[in-house]
């Protein structure tokens, strides 16, 4: 048993951390939520330059990792600091779907995206998809050779820099039928019209994306049709390692914050930390902390695992981060009182993102459900 | 025991239902629903539509223009307020300041301040915690020395609700330094036009400018704005603190935050069906409204104890504590039920520039906002922690 980094994990680590500690504050973070498209093209640089990306992909698809404790790694740093890069969305999602599915010529668009020269986003849920990866409405008919594309995406983080999108739509089957899914990969200017943006509460942006029968080439295409659940399903298992490896992170940055309060703090002649009733809740608060790295541990060590395997642990894992990020969350602003609840202190940003956390790909609730139906009924 | 409200208590409660149906202009509730912060013009409109009907002064004796109500009538009144989305009553004025000027003011006080408290030409807000006393509140330490008729006030203060559009603040100074912090501390009326005051905005976690800092440097109080005895300030601060808490459960703003939290799960689809069909989710929702039943209930039971002259104990601490804790489960359900649209974050004049086209369903906008911002309901007016002590203190006189 060892549950060390590698060497060369380490090492990325390191240069990781530097990176980002050198560039990020709660400033810039303030800053950055003023600019249009909510994040530092130069820091994405700095990242694709360091290889960063390059991490979240195996050799085969040009990159020198791409196993879940690579994911896992990348996203804990940039929850650390409460980054708001669209690295999920424009690196892991996009990024993934198409090296996973990409026939020659799309693959040869993983190299720009990998050094960081291409923005993209995935545009997936819809406004009653709720957390149902399945629940696709969007439809997409062939005509002649053309598909027309009609429907409404909801939350496309990054879609308002994108240069390229990934779209899902039904081209077969019901609403809810987990076949007649297909992907398409267009150019972003095709749909331009359509978008509608807006802010994040985690910070960066995302947009609503109607779109009005967009006529898009029959080889846009992006893997079989009527075949791209089983791919999602996996992309968004890569997803929410990372969305959880980001919350532990955060809960790390958040933890800090709070014990270092803790001890400044004084109130009735002594620092806050001495009294016994915030003792324990802080205690509690590494407890159920300690309890998320380990879900992580196990998530990413099963991110390659068969399918039923792989999702049983996707949902014990988004669960149980759901719960502890709450509870983080909670008792941290009530331990720090008023300063808390403001975005001049370091805290509000990160509660926020950490809040937030709950509400991508699946809250605690939907995946007890969806344990249920995988691990126990 | 009977659960019942009387004849007249039911007939009064009919009274507000038909006033608020009549008077209550949709432009303010639309607003309240919605969570859109109320500007001042929209408080100040509100409070002078329940002036005009002479119900501002729920909580004042009717020898001040108030309406002499009991605790019961005074709970129906809010309840229905809170019911039917009214804005809430602004409490600095009305339900602190007033209640306090008429047990400790001097004649030319009440006189001079009661009347202009209901009827709108002073905006109150509260001095009292500082960067450094917040549950702690009397280790306060801004100062206010006398010279000749004047104190002269130098400090900070912090969390000033509103302070903005306000145009008074009471406040807690420190006039000696001897003895335990609570005996020097006096109450102080200062207009905030007086040279050397400042007003800064802190931004919340929601985004809004809701609270303040307020800066004082060299500014001259006249010794007449004192309220009450110089070094008894702590005395009449805490009187509030344990008197005319009837609202502190805040019974009236959860039944209406559920009802708005069901409303919602009606209609937000999970697996093609409304969510509050799943019964993973109506069990949480089920829980909340267990608990909320009984807290109404004991807010009701300490009502009519006090209305029967009962010395108020360790009472409003334990309605805070629960009253605060089950506010924060709705609001957090609530922003579970909303799911990915609880992700945007949206400023509310960018809202009101593309208010042609919404994101996500109307009820969705705010809610992560409001759940953060309400985690505020646990810190002030005496954090949990606090009122917990309050309660073990009382319970078991070690």
């Amino acid at each position: 048993m060892n549950f060390e980094l590698s060497d060369e994990r380490k090492m990325l680590q390191e240069t990781l951390s530097r990176f980002l500690s050198d560039h990020y504050s709660n400033a810039v973070v303030n800053e950055l939520n003023n600019t249009e498209h909510g994040f530092s093209h130069e820091i994405w640089a700095g990242m694709a330059d360091l290889g960063i990306f390059g991490a979240l992909f195996s050799e085969e698809h040009g990159g020198f990792g791409g196993e879940g404790f690579d994911i896992a790694l990348v996203f804990e740093e940039l929850g650390r600091v409460g980054a708001v890069d669209p690295v999920l969305d424009s690196v892991l999602l996009a990024g993934g779907l198409l090296a996973e599915l990409g026939s020659d010529d799309q693959q040869a668009m993983l190299e720009p995206l990998l050094a960081g020269q291409t923005q993209w986003a995935f545009a997936h849920s819809e406004p009653n998809s709720r957390y149902e990866l399945n629940r696709v409405q969007t439809t997409a008919t062939l005509e002649g050779d053309h598909y027309v594309l009609s429907g409404h995406k909801a939350l496309v983080v990054n879609a308002a820099c994108a240069d390229f999108m990934i779209v899902s739509a039904r081209t077969s089957g019901d609403v809810s039928d987990h076949q007649g899914i297909s992907l398409f990969l267009l150019p972003a200017n095709l749909m331009a019209q359509g978008l509608q943006s807006y802010n994040l509460g985690t910070g960066g942006r995302a947009c609503e994306l109607s779109l009005d029968n967009i006529k898009v080439p029959a080889d846009s295409l992006l893997g079989e049709i009527n075949q791209a659940y089983d791919s999602i399903e996996k992309i968004t298992a890569c997803a929410t390692v990372a969305v959880c490896a980001e919350a532990i992170g955060l809960m790390d940055a958040i933890k800090q914050l709070t014990i270092d309060y803790l001890k400044v703090r004084t109130q009735f002649g002594q620092p806050i930390g001495k009294f016994q009733v915030l003792q324990h809740r802080m205690a509690d608060v590494l407890i159920e902390i300690e309890q998320a790295k380990s879900a992580v541990v196990n998530l990413a060590g099963h991110i390659d695992a068969e399918r039923q395997e792989r999702e049983k642990h996707v949902s014990a894992t988004k669960n149980l981060v759901g719960l502890v990020a709450k509870l983080v969350v909670e008792e941290s602003v009530q331990m720090h009182g008023g300063i808390g609840v403001t975005m001049e202190y370091e805290l509000g940003h990160l509660v926020r993102r950490l809040t937030l956390v709950d509400h991508r790909f699946g809250d605690s609730t939907h995946h007890l459900e969806r344990y249920i139906e995988l691990a126990v009924a | 025991m009977n659960l019942n409200y009387t004849a007249e208590q039911l007939a009064f409660s009919e009274e507000v239902k038909a006033f608020l149906k009549a008077r209550l202009p949709e432009t303010l509730s639309e607003k309240v629903r919605l969570r859109k912060s109320l500007s001042k013009a929209d408080y100040e409109l509100w409070h002078s539509i329940l002036n005009e009907q002479g119900w501002l002064g729920g909580n004042w004796p009717k020898e001040y223009g108030g309406t002499g109500w009991d605790a019961v009538h005074r709970h129906i009144f809010e309840d229905e307020l809170t019911r039917a989305g009214a804005p809430r009553i602004v409490p600095f004025g009305v339900a602190m300041l007033g209640p306090l000027l008429q047990a400790f003011g001097s004649d030319e006080q009440k006189k001079y301040y009661l009347p202009r408290i209901l009827n709108g030409e002073d905006w109150w807000c509260q001095g009292y915690s500082e960067p450094g006393a917040g549950s702690d509140l009397a280790s306060l330490k801004t100062t206010a020395v006398r010279d000749g008729d004047h104190y002269v006030v130098n400090g900070q203060k912090t969390w000033t609700t509103m302070g903005q559009y306000a145009n008074k603040i009471f406040c807690l100074v420190r006039t000696s330094q001897t003895g335990k912090p609570q005996a020097g501390i006096s109450f102080l009326l200062i207009d905030m036009e007086t040279e050397g005051l400042t007003v800064r905005p802190i931004v919340l976690i929601d985004g809004t400018p809701e609270v303040n800092e307020v800066f004082f440097d060299n500014v001259r109080v006249p010794v007449e704005n004192r309220v009450g005895e110089e070094n008894k300030g702590w005395t009449y601060a805490k009187y509030l603190l344990t008197h005319e808490r009837t609202n502190i459960a805040g019974v009236g703003i959860a039944v209406a935050e559920l009802e708005n939290l069901k409303r919602i799960a009606r209609t937000e689809q999970y697996k093609g069906r409304p969510l509050i069909e799943n019964p993973h989710f109506a069990a949480q929702l089920a829980r909340i409204e267990i608990d909320l039943m009984a807290m109404s209930t004991t807010n009701l039971r300490m009502i009519s104890e006090a209305s029967a002259g009962a010395a108020p104990g360790a009472e409003s601490s334990m309605l805070k504590i629960k009253g605060s804790i089950l506010r924060q489960e709705i609001q957090s359900l609530t922003r579970s039920a909303v799911g990915v649209y609880a992700m945007p974050f949206i400023p509310e004049d960018a809202e009101a520039a593309h208010n042609d086209v919404p994101v996500g369903p109307d009820y969705a906008n705010a809610v992560t906002g409001y759940y953060l911002n309400h985690r505020k309901l646990s810190i002030y007016g005496g954090s949990n922690e606090v009122q917990r002590g309050i309660i073990s203190k009382a319970i078991l006189k070690l």
